[in-house]
């Protein structure tokens, strides 16, 4: 299982180059690291969004597997019907190929209007890998607040302003309420180590049945970062445990990386402009406080699920 | 063997889906159509059919699971109604780009609100300009023919359109009548294989279906989705004599009932067709020159053919079983438009009858027809049976 990243660098990713993402975005990394280590045919099914319409502007199209969009909301019926299809003619010797199923949505599409087509495609039981690039907002419309949004993030339909410190509200934990459809396997992970994604994802394809990977992935223009700075700050998300890295196989949750010490939030906050608000004026230390308060809550909800316990050098 | 049995129409509509046997069918539940899915699944529990049957949590997953199963490769089917078909309504205009020969038991019943669960055509009018041929069926006998005729005329190769087959809701759908169904085999070698172009699990020639297309290329893609519907104007025929030749019966785009020599004609759609008819006997008998046009085919629409059957009528009124709130309603601005291009100038009466499955009586017909003869037609629609 163990992926090596000199294996992968011959091999073509399913998506090309030339494709309209901005510089920086992290949604086209995670396909690419994402998908690496699949070897078997591949169909793409999308979720309208970033991905969708800068890959595919016609008559263009940066996909090198088939591919499909329908709308917005529906990704899990999409591949529901995609991989009915596959089945039905595979049975009745039209096919005979064994091919691969993975739905690509971001937040939005999952999290949100999404999330009722993916929760009816999970209970089901396809054989698919649905990934979630989770660039945390509505980026294809200009960085609206999604429910992945994070508290006190400045998003434009949740604006920092003079009485409002951003986003209210804390995010969902669709991670765990994929996990509470008793699915085989479903994981969490960010673009801060390739061979990280690539084995989680791999895993998630070979594993039959329905798989759901989150991958939390930096938009330049939301998270207001330098475009060279998606590793670092993906990085910085896992050590801080912002964006904790972990998976459940068969309902056995597991932290798949543990961060050696002790990482300020400020440290991951502090680099982007969506959370520029929070380091100035008087209520900064207070807001500061709060947020690292969040991050050693949902950290200890995480460990109690998986009956770990974390030892950092402080 | 060929068999005769007393079903409905929604029991009709599942057995030429037994009979097709289509690679997927996604279905959600909704009154009146529930049977359709229902009686399907029991096919599936019992081995009569191999199936993939797939049951969705909503009716805009089930239109989206057929468009992407059907752009996979498979020969798909479903049905639903009223509220269903509206949630539906974001994807049914996908269905009809991507060309996917989706057929679709559309058993009609109103919008809500108020919720009421009766029929009227207010579902399938709000899809009117999805890109869909619109099929409106007189009994249930028809609704099992139109099915198997449907996936046909979807898979023509010139056509490659979703195809909405509609019944009147309980009217027709819940009403037991005879029906002659063709045997098995005769089915199956009537609807053949589908042959799928571009199917999107050829792995080994990867297509994008559904991108990003904008004001340079969307009026052309869209323009050619006109031009499959002129097609189906032109190939309908001989598909329909096809059918014919399998089962003795004939399905034209419209049903006309003696209109050849018609001075007073009523345009109706569906099950009312059949009080229409019974009344046009009955005014024949006393020598009133009655006539029927039960229009089949609402998408494409006939205009020409409209035309050429009003033209040279002394009044026609036309009976919509659905409003178009603030216009006129919508077989009405159909016929009417259909008239002018002709340059017919025919008197007309608008009639709206039956929302909300409101009974629509012979008696009602009866006045329609005796206003017609005494010239009694007003530029504002009139509600047949409502009471004010």
């Amino acid at each position: 299982m163990a992926i090596r990243l000199k294996d992968y660098t011959e091999k073509i990713s399913p998506l090309s180059g030339g494709h309209r993402l901005c510089p920086g975005c992290g949604a086209p990394t995670a396909v690419h690291q994402g998908l690496m280590g699949i070897d078997s045919p591949l169909v793409v099914v999308n979720a309208t969004g970033c991905l969708e319409v800068s890959t595919t502007v016609y008559p263009f199209s940066a996909w090198r597997v088939p591919w499909i969009h329908t709308a917005f909301e529906n990704a899990g019926a999409g591949v529901s019907g995609v991989e009915a299809a596959y089945i039905a003619l595979k049975k009745r010797g039209k096919i005979d190929k064994d091919i691969k199923f993975v739905t690509f949505g971001g937040d939005g599409g999952t999290y949100d209007i999404g999330l009722q087509s993916l929760s009816g495609a999970l209970e089901r039981g396809h054989d698919f890998t649905y990934i979630c690039y989770n660039n945390q907002g509505y980026m294809n419309t200009g960085a609206q607040r999604s429910s992945a949004t994070p508290r006190r993030a400045n998003a434009t339909t949740s604006p920092a302003g003079t009485v409002i410190p951003g986003k209210l509200q804390r995010a969902k934990d669709l991670t765990a309420i994929v996990e509470a459809h008793h699915i085989p396997y479903v994981a969490q992970t960010t673009l801060f180590n390739a061979t990280d994604v690539a084995e989680k994802v791999k895993k998630a394809v070979e594993t039959p049945g329905p798989a759901f990977v989150n991958i939390l992935v930096p938009c330049v223009l939301f998270w207001g970062i330098d475009p060279a700075l998606q590793h670092e700050i993906c990085r910085l998300a896992a050590d801080t445990r912002f964006w904790p890295v972990y998976e459940v196989e068969n309902g056995k949750w597991k932290i798949t990386y543990k961060p050696k010490k002790r990482v300020p939030i400020e440290e991951f906050l502090k680099p982007q402009a969506r959370y520029r608000h929070l380091f100035k004026g008087d209520t900064s230390k207070a807001l500061l406080e709060q947020a690292q308060a969040d991050i050693e809550f949902e950290w200890q909800e995480l460990l109690d699920r998986c009956g770990e316990t974390w030892d950092p050098a402080d | 063997m060929p068999r005769r049995e007393i079903i409905s129409g929604n029991w009709a509509f599942a057995e030429a889906m037994r009979q097709i046997n289509p690679d997927v069918v996604a279905a959600y539940p909704i009154t009146p159509s529930t049977d359709i899915p229902m009686k399907f699944a029991e096919f599936v529990a019992n081995g009569k059919v191999d199936t993939n049957f797939v049951t969705v949590e909503s009716e805009h997953s089930a239109i989206t699971a057929c468009v992407t199963a059907a752009a996979a490769g498979a020969r798909v089917m479903t049905a639903s109604s009223a509220n269903g078909v509206a949630l539906m309504h974001e994807i049914f205009p996908i269905a009809a780009f991507f060309r996917n020969p989706i057929v679709f038991g559309l058993v009609n019943r109103s919008l809500g609100a108020p919720i009421n669960i009766h029929c009227d055509h207010s579902d399938s009018m709000g899809e009117r300009d999805a890109g869909w041929v619109h099929l409106y069926c007189e009994d249930a006998q028809e609704a099992y023919d139109s099915a198997i005729l449907a996936v046909r005329l979807a898979e023509h190769k010139d056509i490659l359109s979703p195809v909405f087959v509609c019944q009147d809701g309980f009217i027709t759908s819940h009403s037991f009548e005879a029906v002659s169904m063709l045997d098995d085999k005769t089915v199956k070698s009537f609807v053949g294989e589908r042959d799928a172009d571009l199917p999107l699990l050829d792995v080994d020639n990867p297509v994008t279906y559904g991108s990003f297309a904008m004001s340079e290329y969307y009026f052309e893609i869209k323009r050619q989705q006109v031009e499959a519907h002129r097609n189906v104007l032109k190939h309908y025929d001989s598909v329909a004599r096809e059918y014919e030749s399998i089962s003795g019966r004939f399905y034209p785009k419209l049903d006309k009932y003696r209109t050849d020599d018609a001075d007073f004609i009523v345009v109706v759609m569906s099950s009312a067709s059949g009080v229409v008819k019974d009344v046009v006997d009955e005014l024949r008998e006393k020598g009133v020159k009655a006539g029927c046009l039960r229009i089949r085919m609402f998408r494409p629409f006939p205009a020409a053919e409209v035309a050429e059957v009003l033209g040279k009528a002394k009044a026609v009124a036309v009976l919509d079983r659905a409003l178009s709130i603030g216009g006129t309603a919508p077989l009405s601005a159909e016929v009417k438009s259909a008239l002018y291009d002709a340059g017919a100038h025919v008197p007309l009466q608008s009639c709206v009858y039956g929302l909300g499955g409101r009974d629509f009586f012979p008696q009602h017909a009866m006045e329609i027809f005796a206003d017609l003869q005494k010239g009694n037609i007003r530029a504002e629609e009139r509600y047949i049976g409502l009471l004010e």
